[in-house]
């Protein structure tokens, strides 16, 4: 059989880890396939509920990354997405979701390392986890 | 509703792209998907041909909404919405998939990396979907200029600006303005003297017509966004009458009250009323209020100045009411060249910065040989000898995994600079301990062989140690240089009586501050970020706002001097354009569901959102102008009312589905 391949929806700030993740491919710093980005504006942007439909098709693990707090392109908007996070954490554990499985990272434009190196990360811990309950459960019910 | 008609583009970007992923294959995949009325694949599609074929089949086809999977969108997304645009649809019915930043060129896997084009492809091509047509408004650019920073760059873009007939404010933080290089005695590898060359630059910028200075003042609000800046400047209070004080300097010669001159490096001593220097613009006194005996005492005490003043610029009304001013004005756009401060070597306790008297840095050692300096030019020790050695040690604070891991790139010159001096003006020995010596400028390798001409000696090492405990009679009262020659390889000891630290040049203490307040981000080194390194160097994140200088990293004058000058060129390239466009992917309100909670008004940090009273009914509005679509407001509204335009909670929910679906 083969190894089970975790499935990463990443929401990344245009400004900043967008930009991270842009460097680590100009930079050809490579890492595994498995995460997919979605741009959005400001890590403030990112709704609960997008989380929770990236989970809900299947996604075992969801990154959501921004700039650092200082460098906000909206002043505050890293402080508004911890606030999500946080809250959000509580009905994933509800719902069965381990705690790694939402990730919040904060990667200024100029860390394509650090980028890459998150997303060996994630997808060593996902791995280790095995596919999100969520999807089994999912997949159970259809 | 019409029918959507979606044309997909995939690019091989030469083999960038086409070298990893299959293109071929995802183009055949891509016009398997829904809506999809055609899909290519073309070699360089940001090309003209390129271009004309996504506008040839917007035409013949009826595309109305079109996808290019290319390189990342911070590169080429508004050259194919301006494709678009020509093709005769709406900008904004466009979507962007980055299969070569985020897949070509990071994965290895040919088959994985098709297989996550083709994923982002689709989830594109479903975004797209929803997209709306959204309207760009133009609004009038205010021509007026905000330079912060009155050294030699913020100078040179004010000139430049001014020059052209267009108002500029000139903000400095010090009494005067002249920044480091009037600190500078002469400057590498010319060797011209540092204030000849910019005093004349001073004087134009304090005379000229289209220049309001306000030195002695900071920045303290920022609000609204290109071309329609809102600016608030603190203008500290000098406590002297600036209308009546003609700069003579009495005041200075009567006031008992002394401290260590800031100019002078603490070589020598300032008043408690000052002009700072001789050539000072705004030439005018000022009042040190937490030295001066008179303030602290309410006037109980001295006041030697007041009496001592013919002109009346110095009163009891001066000194104990006058208090800081807000100054207000509106501006187009903002450059902001706020230089470097000089690294703190007593951070490094190996090398007795603060604990030998002649171990000091390179601008003490600038004003030392600075013929108006406080030694007359002499390079002096502090029992007033002249030295018999002089030892320069390069990379402190630089090049250094436990400071700054950067090259400050001006120290190797400088560093040649002083040798050639410490030559001209004693009969010292100089050694120099390098790591590498980096000469790369217009004159500067040139500058380097004369000076090995010149008789210094050149150890290349880095130094461990700077002590006074002698192990022979030879380095008895000296101070020892410990260091190892790489050359050689061997450890080294060379007694010195004085020791030149040349010191990094690193960010601002301030500089977090300043840049939030521009909204300028910073690099890993913590210097302010440029656009693109390479092709944008001296725009900002934020529109409207430029960089120059060394608040941008270390750079030498001549560097400083064109990036300022570009600063400017962008800046008058707006002005003459004379509008700006405004986002149009900003926050609206469905005023049938917005209950008007408020909660939009209370997160929002630009006041955009205003609850009011609409046929009885309390409902948000968008003020479009202070909006900047960031998005916080629709994620805290309970209803669903408010939506970001481009970034809808339908486009982005069906964009994630999209990408967790299995090809």
């Amino acid at each position: 059989m083969a190894e089970f391949e975790p499935q990463i929806v990443a929401f990344c700030c245009n400004w900043c880890t967008y930009a991270a993740a842009d460097l680590a491919g100009t930079s050809r710093v490579h890492y595994p396939p498995n995460v997919k980005i979605v741009r959005v504006m400001c890590s403030g942007m990112v709704n609960p509920i997008y989380i929770l439909k990236a989970f809900e098709g299947g996604a075992d693990g969801v990154l959501v990354a921004g700039c650092h707090h200082s460098d906000c392109h909206y002043i505050d908007g890293p402080v508004k997405c911890d606030a999500t996070i946080d809250s959000l954490r509580k009905v994933l554990h509800v719902l069965g979701l381990e705690d790694e499985r939402l990730r919040r990272e904060l990667v200024a434009a100029s860390e394509g390392v650090v980028f890459a190196r998150i997303i060996k990360e994630m997808v060593e811990q996902l791995k280790k986890l095995g596919p999100s309950p969520f999807k089994v459960r999912m997949e159970a019910l259809a | 509703m019409e029918e959507i008609r979606t044309g997909v583009y995939i690019c091989h970007c030469g083999l960038n792209i086409a070298g990893v992923v299959n293109v071929e294959e995802v183009a055949r995949y891509a016009g398997t998907l829904p809506s999809v009325v055609i899909a290519r694949e073309y070699r360089y599609m940001c090309s003209d041909p390129g271009q004309d074929l996504i506008k040839n089949d917007i035409k013949k086809l009826g595309l109305n909404r079109v996808v290019v999977a290319s390189c990342s969108p911070r590169m080429h997304e508004p050259t194919f919405r301006k494709a678009v645009a020509d093709g005769g649809l709406n900008p904004y019915l466009y979507e962007h998939a980055n299969i070569r930043e985020h897949c070509s060129w990071v994965h290895e896997d040919k088959e994985l990396a098709t297989k996550k084009a083709k994923d982002l492809v689709r989830a594109a091509v479903s975004r797209v979907y929803r997209h709306e047509a959204l309207v760009v408004k133009e609004v009038p650019l205010n021509p007026n200029v905000l330079v912060v920073g009155g050294g030699i760059a913020g100078m040179q873009a004010a000139l430049d600006i001014a020059g052209g007939h267009h108002k500029v404010y000139l903000v400095e933080k010090e009494p005067s303005i002249g920044g480091h290089m009037i600190q500078l005695d002469r400057t590498f590898p010319t060797l011209d003297c540092s204030e000849c060359i910019l005093t004349p630059k001073m004087a134009d910028v304090g005379h000229h017509p289209f220049i309001e200075l306000l030195a002695y003042s900071e920045v303290e609000e920022v609000s609204g966004s290109i071309g329609n800046f809102k600016v608030k400047v603190r203008k500290k209070a000098r406590h002297i009458d600036e209308s009546k004080c003609i700069g003579c300097s009495v005041c200075e010669e009567k006031c008992p009250w002394k401290t260590d001159s800031e100019y002078e490096m603490g070589l020598t001593k300032r008043k408690a009323v000052y002009v700072p220097f001789a050539q000072a613009i705004p030439h005018l006194a000022v009042v040190d209020p937490k030295l001066c005996a008179y303030i602290k005492s309410d006037g109980k005490k001295c006041g030697a100045c007041i009496k001592a003043c013919e002109a009346q610029a110095l009163t009891a009304e001066t000194l104990l009411k006058q208090t800081d001013q807000i100054v207000e004005f509106d501006v187009g756009t903002i450059i902001v060249a706020t230089g470097y401060d000089q690294f703190d070597p007593s951070v490094i306790p190996q090398y007795g910065y603060g604990k030998y008297d002649n171990v000091l840095t390179g601008l003490h050692f600038e004003r030392m040989t600075c013929a108006a300096g406080p030694t007359g030019g002499k390079i002096l020790l502090k029992d007033g000898r002249e030295p018999e050695s002089i030892a320069l040690v390069h990379c402190v604070g630089s090049r250094d995994q436990n400071y700054h891991e950067y090259c400050s790139r001006v120290c190797c010159m400088y560093a040649l600079k002083y040798a050639h001096l410490a030559k001209e003006l004693t009969k010292a020995e100089v050694y120099q301990f390098y790591i590498d010596m980096r000469c790369f400028g217009e004159g500067y390798e040139e500058f380097y062989k004369r000076l090995s001409e010149e008789g210094v000696n050149f150890i290349r090492g880095k130094v461990a140690k700077i002590t006074d405990e002698a192990l022979t009679d030879e380095e008895k009262g000296k101070l020892i240089v410990v260091s190892e020659d790489t050359l050689l390889g061997k450890l080294v000891r060379v007694p010195a009586d004085m020791v030149i630290l040349c010191c990094a040049l690193e960010p601002r203490s301030d500089v977090e501050k300043v840049g939030s307040l521009f909204g300028i981000n910073r690099r890993a080194d913590g210097f302010f970020l440029e656009r693109h390194v390479k092709l944008d160097p001296v725009a900002t994140p934020t529109d409207g706002v430029f960089i120059a200088g060394c608040c941008e990293g270390p750079r030498d004058i001549p560097d400083t001097v064109a990036q300022a000058e570009a600063t400017a060129a962008k800046a008058l390239s707006l002005i003459s354009r004379g509008v700006v466009t405004t986002e149009a992917a900003i926050s609206s309100v469905d005023e049938d569901i917005c209950h008007g909670c408020g909660r939009c008004e209370e997160i929002c940090a630009f006041h955009a959102p205003k609850v009011t009273s609409k046929n009885g009914k309390l409902v948000s509005t968008i003020n479009e102008a202070l909006c900047k679509g960031c998005g916080a407001c629709a994620v805290v509204c309970p209803t669903g009312a408010i939506s970001i335009k481009h970034f809808t909670q339908d486009e982005i929910l069906a964009q994630v589905a999209a990408l967790t679906e299995v090809s």
